[in-house]
């Protein structure tokens, strides 16, 4: 066994290539799922849901409590059912409000739940009533445009 | 035209009869492991010889990959008021890309290239025969040690060169130009998802290494044997690598990354 040097370089390689993944794994990305513990699913409906995606968080209060993990149509309601897991560390009321609100101007869409005054807790698998739907800009505009338009009419009869 | 047409044929036939020779070299090859793993520093050899030895093209060519993103995209996210996400744009794009795919470039012009002419060398001056006539399995002694060696080489080298890259996206973007140090690195983190980013372009880079490694192993051994055989070995090692790394990650990103 004269190849000692080798095997040393050898050595730094595969060292420095699994340090590499682990920078990696640690430094420049998150290892997600871990964050989440024991988690227990929540439905909520939304008339409409805009650009939310599977993934997207769920926050309370900005903080980061869940992810949604399925977004179905439901064709009896004619509502967008959305299904998210949420950290079984965190229980919230039956009167808990569930909005589909954006971070920032150009942000990703995520769920914010907003917590009510009730004692009983939601159970796993219970569904949120009262929702807001995503805010579509065209809508938001129409109706400004619309209110506007109103205000033109009555002004002179004033 | 009917010699154009018999060469067209000719040309087909072959090729079903070359996926075919190394559908049995590749299976050949895993029947072969076992008895090659059994003198491991035949594979620590190659180990060297193909990780070790690339290791500084593939630092060099991963810092200034790294430091290119950081001006380019700089340069273009500067204008919208979104310089922060620089850590995003450098990391996402070599984690899930330029990372694979370049050092799988590298290393199949670097190391694959060298495999191939090794190979075929000993094929040239009957050295694989020799062994064959020892009762020595060429597969085993020659070609398993080669082909492991770069089937393990090549997703460290291309993790190495992301670690590198993103070094030098920060150099260029934090310490060069002046964006804010937390934000490229929070930025970065919270977009960055270890299972949908890292892991799958470490899964690209075991698939790129097995792809570059069987070609390389298999163009050295099926050359002809001839000086000018062994030089055309070579070159349809390194184009042969490059279009499947290209096909290869063509197919894996459209199953990998849908944007559902």
């Amino acid at each position: 066994m004269s190849r000692t040097t080798m095997d040393l370089w050898v050595g730094v390689f595969v060292a420095a290539g699994i340090a590499a993944l682990l920078f990696l794994a640690l430094k420049v990305g998150s290892i997600s799922g871990s964050d989440i513990q024991s988690p227990y699913t929540l439905i909520a409906r939304f008339d409409n849901i805009g650009g939310l995606k599977a993934r997207a968080p769920v926050k309370v209060a900005g903080v980061l409590v869940g992810r949604v993990a399925e977004i179905r149509y439901d064709n009896e309601r004619f509502q967008a059912e959305v299904v998210f897991t949420v950290d079984g560390r965190y229980k919230f009321p039956t009167d808990t409000f569930a909005n589909i609100l954006t971070s920032g101007l150009l942000g990703e869409q995520y769920v914010g739940l907003d917590p009510g005054g009730e004692d009983k807790l939601l159970a796993p698998g219970d569904v949120i009533k009262k929702t807001q739907s995503a805010v579509v800009l065209e809508k938001l505009i129409s109706q400004f445009m619309f209110n506007k338009a109103a205000e033109g009419d009555t002004a002179p009869a004033k | 035209m009917v010699g154009a047409i018999r060469r067209l044929g000719t040309l087909f036939i072959n090729g079903v009869w070359q996926l075919g020779f190394i559908t049995r070299f590749f299976w050949l090859i895993l029947v072969y492991s076992g008895q090659s793993f059994t003198r491991l520093h035949l594979t620590l050899r190659e180990l060297y010889f193909s990780g070790v030895m690339s290791l500084l093209i593939i630092l060099v060519s991963g810092l200034f990959v790294g430091l290119v993103l950081g001006l380019q995209g700089y340069e273009t996210l500067q204008r919208y008021g979104a310089s922060d996400s620089l850590g995003t744009l450098v990391a996402l794009s070599l984690v899930r890309e330029l990372g694979p795919v370049v050092a799988g470039l590298l290393f199949a012009s670097r190391a694959g290239s060298a495999v191939t002419a090794e190979i075929g060398l000993m094929k040239v001056t009957e050295q694989l025969k020799a062994m064959d006539m020892m009762a020595v399995s060429p597969i085993a002694r020659v070609v398993a040690p080669r082909f492991w060696g770069g089937v393990i080489s090549m997703p460290l080298l291309a993790a190495l060169f992301s670690a590198m890259g993103v070094f030098g996206g920060w150099l260029i973007g934090v310490v060069a130009i002046g964006v804010d140090d937390g934000a490229f690195w929070s930025q970065m983190q919270s977009a960055v998802d270890f299972r949908y980013d890292v892991l799958n372009g470490v899964i690209k880079s075991c698939v790129f290494g097995v792809a570059v490694a069987l070609i390389a192993v298999f163009e050295g051994y099926d050359c002809v044997p001839t000086a000018e055989g062994v030089s055309r070995a070579i070159t349809r090692t390194v184009v042969s690598s490059a279009l499947a790394i290209l096909a290869l990650d063509f197919v894996m990103t459209s199953f990998m990354f849908r944007g559902q």
